[in-house]
């Protein structure tokens, strides 16, 4: 329970600095705690206590059809892949702004949108 | 010659041969052990970063690796798609693995069917995708100027 | 569980350092920081694959940060040392709003299986069939790209649409001034 509240914690600083920080870099950076705390959160939801990762690597689990004692594999699946899409979406954003910046020289957000309607 | 000092070119002339090589044993053995198309992926490109930002470039060789990184990136993404309408066109469903692929032995690097050829797919697209929004970046441009 | 919980307050201090913090460049160390973090704790609760994962997109969201950030500028202009009228009046009303929100997300945590007893349902038939129907020694690579590959299309083809979309913002404005990449 507990490591699921720090969790919510962490998504709540980056829900933080995306809504209150007024610098672009800083506002990706909340998108990226954002992500991280979704999946820190998945993968603390497929944690079995005792449990092996879900690789078959023994010769006696070879056998078809055992019942295995595995950590839960499906929400490892679901983050594997949500990682590295929040790598580029990460880097779509950086280099939304850093065209911003090259045209208003500044990552302020206020004065972007004071300088030209 | 553009790029950083000695020490720096040296230590990367020795790890990014080691650095390309294990992406590709994460990406090849990605149905046996930890790792995977996506990890090995991420690791060529990291290598293929170092590289650039050790030994700087000039605009002519950017420039050409920019569009083969942009052609490989599609062409990893076009295997994948292939490999997924194979089963299709066999006269099963989408994205069908047993039966159409050669499951193999388990445990073998040849098993799995269609999982390693999409872990090599998924190595190709990522990698070269990852080094293409690198260049457009233009990281490897500010080590240049130094 | 006590290396949990260490890493668990780490990762928040590093948030929390990230989010406050000057220079730019101290603000992604501190980001590196806390996917680092999420990264051990990704071994410890034996998911090998993704902490593989997270180490090296870590290694590279750091990159990327740094290649912008030099080419722009470090210092944060918007943080002022001392502490405003709105800005404190804006901390406490997002207090208000996250003690709301935590106290009615503790009631949807108490609904979830406790920590450590995973329900599996679906799991089940994966770890029990999955070698023998795909012949995948590795659980999670036979579900991403055996019984869920529409998944790993889809992300693929978003994975496509975001390296298409750095490409154009990138090559927008320059094909004007220089004609470079």
């Amino acid at each position: 329970m507990i490591f699921y509240i720090a969790c919510v914690l962490l998504f709540l600083i980056g829900l933080y600095v995306v809504i209150s920080k007024r610098n672009l870099i800083k506002i990706v950076i909340g998108f990226s705690l954002i992500e991280y705390a979704v999946n820190l959160f998945f993968a603390l939801v497929g944690f079995k206590k005792g449990a092996l990762p879900p690789i078959i690597n023994q010769t006696e689990q070879v056998r078809m059809g055992v019942a295995r004692n595995f950590v839960d594999p499906v929400p490892q699946a679901l983050v594997l892949t949500a990682i590295v899409i929040g790598l580029s979406t990460t880097a779509l954003m950086l280099s939304l702004a850093f065209r911003l910046y090259e045209r208003y020289k500044t990552f302020d957000i206020s004065e972007i949108r004071r300088l030209k309607g | 010659m553009p790029g950083m000092s000695l020490i720096v070119r040296v230590i990367t002339g020795l790890m990014s041969g080691l650095l390309l090589l294990y992406g590709g044993y994460i990406t090849l053995h990605g149905h046996l052990t930890p790792g995977g198309g996506f990890a090995g992926g991420v690791l060529i490109a990291a290598a293929l970063m170092a590289v650039s930002l050790a030994f700087g470039s000039v605009e002519q060789v950017e420039k050409r690796r920019y569009v083969l990184s942009s052609v490989l990136e599609s062409f990893g993404g076009l295997w994948f798609l292939i490999l997924a309408l194979a089963g299709y066109f066999v006269g099963e469903f989408f994205f069908r693995n047993a039966g159409v692929f050669f499951l193999g032995r388990p445990l073998e690097l040849v098993s799995g069917g269609i999982i390693p050829l999409a872990n090599i797919a998924i190595g190709i697209k990522v990698g070269a995708g990852l080094f293409a929004i690198f260049l457009a970046l233009g990281a490897s441009r500010f080590v240049m100027k130094e | 569980m006590v290396e949990l919980y260490l890493l668990l307050g780490v990762m928040l201090a590093a948030a929390l350092v990230a989010s406050e913090t000057k220079n730019l460049l101290a603000a992604a160390v501190a980001l590196g920081m806390v996917g680092f973090s999420v990264a051990i704790i990704f071994i410890l609760v034996q998911a090998p694959d993704l902490a593989i994962v997270q180490i090296v997109v870590e290694i590279l969201t750091v990159v990327f940060f740094t290649a912008v950030i030099l080419r722009t500028t470090e210092i944060d202009t918007t943080v002022t040392g001392g502490l405003k009228m709105e800005t404190s009046m804006f901390i406490a009303a997002f207090l208000a709003f996250g003690g709301l929100f935590l106290s009615l997300i503790i009631g949807v945590l108490r609904e979830l299986p406790q920590f450590g007893e995973p329900l599996m349902r679906v799991a089940q038939e994966y770890v029990q069939f999955g070698l023998e129907r795909t012949g995948a020694a590795n659980v999670v690579a036979a579900i991403i790209l055996d019984f869920r590959g529409y998944d790993t299309l889809g992300e693929a083809t978003v994975l496509f649409t975001a390296v298409v979309g750095v490409l154009t913002v990138m090559r927008m404005v320059s094909k004007k001034k220089s004609g470079g990449v």
